[in-house]
């Protein structure tokens, strides 16, 4: 008598337990969360070193880009997204939902102009005569793994940007938690950081001089 | 410490790390209208990138809290990008010759 149900349906001397300590003392999700950002991690260096490979190979690498106005503006928006997602999830841990929803959408909303300021970029790259497979410039390669590269991130930043507005209003409704925030916080850093090495290998090291 | 306080030693903490997020950043940008040859360029943006990374993924994504996952996203990354460069000395033959042959 006295015992409780888990004790009765669960030996004591099983090797197995109810409540096995999570991998990295950290919860189910999180850990899905950066199974995921590792795995993405793989594919973006996939794609920055095979734009490696093929730039160091190719002796008519262009170099068209002869501002970083908009680049900078860019770099700047998505960095203090990462800040103003930070703040989100600092509220939800406080357990203030509506200045949780606030800064969430603020950061989704740093997002949407940012994929705008990428947009317009492409408009204009486009305009000059750059598309998948020839550029006025030198080798096709470059508009190919400029595209493809820019555009997985951008791919990352629009879902990033709709999953914040979802699960920002979710969390608002009661239906998600400050955990499920701070996950999808992770994924929205790791766009941040993946930008990182985009700015430099991608733009900057093709500046006109 | 009261919550309070924690929580506004951690927004302090937080905006520390974004100023030199973004210091560096502008830092690369300073290193592209640099008159140094391409590979100099090369090295000195990736160093500042994986600065800017490593700071993003301690105290943004609060790894400096966890040293077992940590190591685990340390390791993991570092084994797949070594991994990846198997390539490069055919990336150098493209352009200038089989490497080493006479």
């Amino acid at each position: 008598m006295g015992t409780t149900q888990a004790e009765m349906t669960i030996p004591s001397h099983s090797s197995f337990s109810v409540m096995e300590k999570p991998t990295f003392s950290i919860p189910a999700k999180k850990m899905a969360m950066w199974l995921f950002i590792i795995a993405d991690t793989a594919t973006f260096a996939g794609c920055l070193v095979a734009y490696g490979f093929l730039r160091n190979g190719t002796p008519d690498w262009p170099r068209p880009f002869h501002s970083i106005t908009n680049l900078a503006l860019m770099t700047f928006i998505l960095l203090t997204s990462s800040l103003t997602m930070l703040n989100g999830v600092r509220a939800a841990r406080a357990g203030d939902r509506a200045r949780a929803l606030r800064w969430t959408l603020i950061t989704a909303a740093a997002g949407i102009l940012f994929a705008l300021l990428h947009i317009r970029e492409w408009m204009s790259l486009i305009n000059e005569g750059m598309t998948l497979f020839k550029n006025p410039w030198g080798t096709g390669l470059f508009g190919a793994t400029f595209y493809s590269i820019t555009g997985l991130h951008l791919t990352h930043v629009t879902g990033g940007v709709i999953a914040l507005v979802v699960v920002g209003l979710r969390y608002k409704a009661g239906r998600y938690n400050a955990d499920d925030l701070e996950v999808l916080g992770l994924y929205w850093h790791f766009v941040d950081l993946v930008w990182m090495f985009v700015v430099p290998f991608v733009y900057l090291l093709n500046l006109a001089h | 410490m009261t919550a309070e306080a924690q929580k506004s030693r951690s927004m302090s903490k937080d905006l520390m790390v974004y100023v030199c997020l973004l210091v560096l950043a502008g830092i690369q940008f300073v290193i592209a209208y640099q008159s140094i040859s391409p590979g100099q360029m090369f090295t000195r943006m990736l160093v500042v990138a994986v600065i800017e990374a490593s700071l993003a993924l301690l105290f943004f994504m609060h790894l400096a809290d966890n040293r077992g996952l940590l190591w685990f996203v340390v390791i993991f990354n570092v084994f797949v990008l070594l991994a990846m460069q198997f390539g490069w000395t055919d990336a150098f033959r493209l352009s200038s010759g089989v490497p080493w042959a006479k």
